[in-house]
């Protein structure tokens, strides 16, 4: 990297941490959850861009694996009498009952069993391709929500779990997002990613040219099985209730959307759309309330708000087919040839 | 002996694509596979490519039996190929496409490749050096950085056979190279093929519709009709051949 483009880099981290610290001592709870919560889906999709958008597999599992993580991660965090507490119809299994983690801890395990659950659904699904890999990873975590429902005494079942610890604060989900692009990043533009997109690419010449193509999808869908587990687990220690009805496909659908918004197989697009997004459905929340536009009075529509999402969508997807940024990333290199930096003088600095 | 099929067949359900092939390469040897449109050329390729497995009959390779073994290792054995219809990476760039074809030999895992050990460092460095190699020996070195998929037609043929070198194979498999191609090309893409036999020391076998290319090039080759070898020789032999001219040109 230029010398140039590292210090900006470390100037827009450090300016970022900057406008968190004082949003955080500024802000309301509400606004500061909604600002954590946008971290916790650059998390998610950036899960979901690694196999859709790198690896050009059709995968619509994310909330399984994010009901794993977020189940294991709780189980292990809640202290012995929360757990009491919670399972008064069935009581929870010796073995865990007892067990209570610290919450790094739990979080890597959150993710360590939602990426085994990741390969062990890898293993038979990844054989089939586009809308039948969609189908088979759908009707999987429809499974995982069903197990989940009916494991009385290891997930109280559809009680869900209450009072998990909230210990998703605002400097770990976004250390953890922070850290999730840095890992994509380096992944993607590794020896490695090449070999995800030269899949994503063309199949039959990626096996032609000696990649061990199903082994690398595997990998693919592992690694972002275990992303999406701890993803999964911040959301549960962050707004602290869990249940079965949380991890439905509309889960999976609202991350894909961001997904596709931002530009699949791109990490720049994903973390704008997250955040965008995010703003955007709590900011348009007042639609649905009673409105006065001086030539349309409304007394609430619920809904309305769903209703300018989806337009804005329509118009997106319309105008630009491949998301915001398609598979290109914002760079300063890229600022700089748009004009909004000053050139690259030799050797000096902006 | 580079490449030996023993009577390799391959039926698809009651249709027999290729019968009882034989074919035998020696090192170092340009062979020409030709016949009419359907003969079953490139379902022999895909059959020692390992895209398919044979119904019966073996594939040898360098005396090893490649037999049903999966696309990717058999490239890792040795064996590189281009395709009838360009396929090249659309989303990479020149340079890109050629280091997807080193990573047989460089052996990448997600993890080193993350944490940029100086193992990863080293070895893909050395792929870097390479690759460039080879572009600057197909003569797209300046054309490192464009997207593939916006060179012009006959330096993607070129650039497909750069991206096969990369996986420093010994036998190489060119489907229809010569396809689309002017008379001078042709006769560039001759010249070409013969230099870069001798530079990386391979043993080819092409299939290739332009006469004037199989003629000029191939010291022997095989003339395969409804999948059945129907003559094998020089390219004199070939030319005097009544079943090949009746093949290509019909018999009142």
């Amino acid at each position: 990297m230029k010398p140039r483009n590292t210090l900006l880099t470390a100037l827009a981290i450090a300016i970022a941490a900057l406008a968190l610290w004082f949003a955080d001592g500024t802000l309301g709870s509400f606004a500061m959850r909604i600002l954590n919560l946008s971290a916790i889906y650059i998390v998610l999709s950036l899960s979901l861009n690694l196999v859709n958008g790198f690896t050009g597999l059709f995968s619509l599992g994310c909330a399984g694996f994010m009901a794993v993580g977020a189940y294991v991660s709780a189980l292990l965090s809640m202290t012995a009498d929360v757990k009491e507490m919670n399972f008064f119809l069935e009581p929870l299994t010796p073995f865990l009952q007892n067990l209570s983690l610290p919450f790094p801890l739990a979080l890597v395990a959150g993710g360590a069993c939602a990426a085994i659950a990741g390969l062990i659904i890898g293993l038979p699904v990844l054989r089939l391709r586009d809308d039948y890999l969609a189908i088979a990873t759908l009707g999987f975590s429809e499974i995982i929500r069903v197990l989940i429902t009916n494991f009385q005494s290891l997930t109280n079942g559809a009680q869900g779990l209450k009072n998990i610890p909230r210990k998703a604060t605002t400097w770990t989900v976004w250390g953890v997002a922070a850290a999730t692009v840095a890992f994509m990043a380096l992944l993607t533009r590794s020896s490695y990613g090449r070999q995800l997109k030269a899949i994503r690419d063309d199949e039959i010449a990626a096996e032609a040219m000696g990649v061990n193509v199903f082994r690398v999808k595997v990998v693919s869908f592992t690694i972002s099985s275990f992303i999406a587990g701890v993803g999964g687990a911040l959301l549960g220690h962050m707004i602290t209730t869990i249940d079965p009805k949380m991890f439905t496909f509309m889960l999976t659908f609202n991350i894909l959307l961001i997904v596709v918004l931002g530009g699949s197989g791109s990490i720049t697009g994903s973390v704008v759309a997250s955040i965008a997004i995010t703003i955007l459905m709590e900011a348009m929340r007042f639609l649905d309330g009673p409105l006065n536009l001086v030539f349309l009075k409304t007394d609430g529509l619920p809904g309305l708000r769903m209703v300018v999402f989806s337009a804005l969508l329509m118009a997106v997807v319309l105008f630009r087919q491949r998301g915001l940024m398609g598979d290109r990333e914002l760079s300063w290199d890229g600022l700089a040839k748009a004009g909004l930096l000053p050139r690259n003088k030799k050797g000096g600095m902006a | 002996m580079k490449l030996k099929t023993d009577a390799a067949t391959m039926r698809f359900g009651g249709l027999t694509a290729v019968s009882a092939l034989d074919l035998e390469i020696d090192s170092g040897e340009i062979v020409g596979l030709i016949g009419p449109n359907g003969a079953g050329k490139t379902t022999a390729f895909n059959m020692i490519t390992g895209v398919y497995a044979p119904s019966e009959g073996k594939i040898l390779f360098e005396g090893r039996d490649m037999t049903g073994r999966s696309p990717h290792s058999i490239t890792e054995a040795g064996i590189a190929r281009t395709f009838q219809n360009i396929r090249l990476f659309s989303t990479m760039s020149v340079l890109e496409n050629v280091l997807v074809g080193c990573a047989v030999r460089e052996r990448p895992n997600w993890f080193n490749s993350v944490l940029r050990t100086p193992g990863y460092r080293k070895r893909s460095k050395a792929s870097h050096d390479f690759a460039m190699e080879l572009l600057a020996e197909t003569g797209l070195a300046e054309l490192a950085d464009e997207k593939a998929t916006s060179l012009p037609y006959g330096k993607q043929r070129r650039l497909e056979i750069a991206r096969a070198l990369a996986s420093r194979p010994s036998l190489l498999l060119l489907d229809e190279p010569a396809a689309g191609m002017n008379p001078q090309e042709s006769i560039d893409l001759m010249n070409f093929i013969r230099r870069v036999r001798d530079r990386f020391d391979l043993t080819i076998l092409l299939i290739e519709h332009h006469m004037q290319v199989v003629m000029g090039i191939c010291a022997r080759m095989y003339v395969l009709d409804y999948g059945v070898t129907i003559a094998h020789g020089t390219p004199d032999q070939i030319r005097r051949d009544p079943k090949v001219i009746e093949a290509y040109l019909g018999v009142e």
